[in-house]
């Protein structure tokens, strides 16, 4: 679409066209005839290229190998069951599942611990300030990866054997072979479920392997250094006068954050904890560094033993582009929910 | 003598003040601190007992760590294999040489954040890059040739950062300019491209160029890893410092496009004289965080197995002597990554603060 101005200039003196490399809008459809043929050829050239390649290696294009044999092992299944002999389509959902449980547990507990840092780092407080000023540095300063591997490490290596394991809490044991505490097995009569010690590892009870317990701490512990900081600017974008005004009208400091500041606030703050949490699932794609089953790490496995890495790597883009388009109509629709209506009160 | 015992009274009151403003003004700020200072107590000892007083320094004493461990750090892991974490496998006689690279790299770095003109930058960041090239490849002046597979370590993360974003730079330029571009297939494209990468996390990026690059090759091309890796890195990053460049754009008032049009400019002008150097500068805090983020997801490299800083550690660590000690070695590659990030996000927060917005803008909002 041209600018009006620019095309009663390209066509000045007379309605018909010229056709002059000197008009905007000749020259528009050269340059855009030129590219959709660069971009024609170089997709044509590879994909050709591609086809040689895999008739050379004899792997079958297309998603028939989703319905073959897997005949590997996942150490992680909750909700769907497993085994070696499943179809890769199954193992691919299994991943899909523990990418979803280890994301969405860690955007909850992210969200809660961030915003009680970020509040922190506003404090009064010096100390409190301070603490959780570091904890932001400290954290956002150091790529993700290394986290993992630590946490992962510190579990491993640090832990006890589950032989003697560290028990906190009553039926709650942390040992380098994961996390075990009681779950509820009923509610009438309200019955609990613990684990108990047999030969090498934990029974019963729930238990958290230590992949997905490094994975699940590192995330949370990272987004939530991001996710503070937005919450510490989106407060300090409220206009101070607010604040004053609120604290005039004899509101206490709890009733001035809760009525005054934070609705104001959660305005600036959604869209980008938005995008954190868009974040938060993508980078839970890391869980293949230290071996918890995701959707990546089965989809790499998967090519690994099929060879089919346009497919499987066509699934890993598609899921996470649906993620990414679900979660940013939320932020559009809440956007529209919520913005304020007219730029001026 | 009255006036310094008296300059030591307000002194003390005023510290009085300020403890009481500050960690005791009310009952629950005094629990809090009272909070902290008893888990400070209860922790920071037996932490520093633990990382330096009990330590283990010298690589001589691997058994020693052994015997301690749990009880001592063991940073004679980080003393045995510092040069394999700097360097990689670079020719060990030669590596002054991958030393002189990370020098010169870390010298451009602090000229960058300088104030220097910045015909001046560009011509030292050319000069810079030929001496690497030399450095590092050698096969000139007498230097022995070293292929790029042998290339690792500390030096690599910093290579993969910086070339990624070199070349990122422009590409990102073009297709912020695309995506506000007025012709509709330039900006269709612009778009797909950016959420496309955007959408996606990067590991699928870096196994795209491990495992499907190759397959878009005609039989017998082949890239090597390091160049495929980057390649990877370079696409990623450029995505997202489009978006950035993109918000300075934004960022110029559309009168400064029209005057320029008005002056008979054609687009490359306007856009090269008028409208880049303008947005560019209000892009610049936007653009050092992205660098920050860029620099620490050059770690991923460890999956698809580059020899960078953090994998020639974990490598490290599966040497019989070594093993177990990963949570030394893992403080030690967060402690190396922090060293870097840590600087720019100072850099970046004291440009948000000092940072005027350029002249013409200025003016604009003034009237």
């Amino acid at each position: 679409m041209l600018p009006e101005s620019r095309r009663s200039a390209g066509t000045a003196g007379s309605s018909k066209l010229t056709w002059s490399l000197n008009q905007p809008r000749v020259r528009s459809i050269v340059y855009q005839a030129l590219l959709a043929a660069a971009v024609g050829f170089a997709a044509w050239y590879f994909v050709f290229n591609a086809m040689e390649n895999l008739m050379a290696r004899r792997i079958a294009s297309g998603f028939g190998f989703l319905s073959r044999e897997a005949g590997f092992e996942i150490g992680e299944t909750t909700l769907l069951s497993y085994n070696a002999g499943d179809t890769y389509l199954r193992a691919l959902a299994v991943g899909l599942f523990n990418t979803f449980r280890v994301a969405t547990l860690a955007i909850i507990f992210s969200t809660i611990l961030g915003a009680l840092i970020g509040l922190a780092r506003l404090s009064h407080n010096w100390l409190v300030a301070k603490l959780a000023a570091g904890y932001i540095e400290g954290i956002r300063n150091v790529p993700l990866v290394v986290q993992l591997f630590f946490w992962y490490a510190v579990i491993t290596e640090s832990l006890p054997a589950p032989a003697d394991a560290l028990n906190p809490l009553p039926s709650v044991f942390l040992s380098n072979r994961g996390f075990a505490f009681p779950i509820l097995a009923s509610v009438v009569p309200i019955e609990m479920d613990s684990p108990q010690l047999h030969g090498f590892n934990f029974s019963g009870g729930g238990l958290l392997s230590p992949e997905f317990a490094a994975l699940f701490l590192g995330l949370t512990l990272y987004t939530a250094a991001f996710i503070a900081e937005i919450v510490r600017a989106g407060i300090l974008a409220v206009d101070p006068g607010q604040f004053e005004a609120a604290c005039s009208l004899g509101l206490n400091q709890r009733q001035v954050m809760r009525f005054v500041i934070l609705p104001q606030a959660l305005r600036v703050i959604v869209p980008p904890v938005t995008s954190q949490y868009l974040n938060c699932t993508k980078n839970s794609s890391l869980a293949v560094a230290i071996g918890y089953p995701d959707l990546v790490s089965i989809a790499n496995t998967t090519i690994n033993q099929t060879g089919q890495a346009i497919e499987g790597i066509a699934i890993i883009m598609l899921v996470y582009l649906t993620i990414s388009l679900a979660i940013s109509c939320f932020m559009n629709w809440y956007n529209r929910r919520f913005a304020l209506r007219g730029s001026k009160l | 003598m009255n006036r310094a015992i008296d300059l030591a009274t307000r002194r003390i009151v005023s510290l009085v003040q300020w403890l009481h403003a500050r960690l005791f003004s009310t009952w629950s700020s005094s629990l809090a601190s009272l909070g902290i200072l008893y888990l400070a107590w209860m922790l920071i000892p037996p932490l520093i007992d633990w990382a330096f007083v009990r330590a283990v320094w010298s690589p001589a004493n691997a058994s020693l760590c052994r015997d301690a461990i749990g009880r001592s750090a063991c940073w004679a892991f980080v003393a045995d294999k510092y040069r394999f974490i700097l360097f990689g496998t670079f020719p060990f006689d030669q590596q002054w040489r991958p030393a002189l690279t990370i020098a010169i790299l870390i010298g451009l770095y602090m000229l960058s954040a300088l104030r220097v003109r910045r015909s001046r930058i560009v011509s030292f960041w050319l000069i810079g890059m030929a001496a690497i090239g030399v450095l590092m490849w050698g096969g000139l002046f007498g230097l022995s040739y070293v292929e790029n597979e042998r290339w690792g370590g500390l030096t690599l993360t910093l290579l993969l950062a910086t070339f990624g974003i070199g070349f990122a730079f422009p590409l990102s330029i073009l297709l912020a300019l695309g995506r506000r571009s007025d012709m509709v297939l330039v900006r269709w494209l612009s778009v797909a491209y950016i959420e496309l990468i955007r959408g996606v996390p990067l590991i699928s990026v870096l196994f795209m160029a491990s495992a499907m690059l190759p397959l878009f090759l005609p039989a017998g091309v082949s890239i090597d890893k390091l160049l495929r890796a980057q390649i990877a890195m370079i696409l990623f990053a450029a995505a997202y410092l489009a978006e950035v460049v993109r918000g300075g754009l934004q960022g110029i008032p559309r009168q400064q496009e029209e005057a320029a049009q008005a002056l008979g400019h054609t687009y490359w002008q306007r856009t090269w004289y008028v409208i880049l150097p303008q947005a560019l500068r209000i892009a610049i805090p936007p653009l050092v965080n992205t660098f920050i983020g860029f620099f620490k997801d050059t770690s991923l490299v460890v999956i698809i197995g580059l020899f960078d800083f953090l994998t020639t550690i974990k490598v490290s660590l599966t040497e019989p002597v070594w093993t177990g000690f990963g949570v030394e070695a893992y403080l030690f590659a967060a402690f190396g990554y922090f060293l870097f990030c840590y600087p720019m996000s100072r850099y970046s927060q004291s440009l948000e603060r000092y940072t005027v917005p350029a002249r013409g803008i200025q003016m604009l909002k003034e009237n």
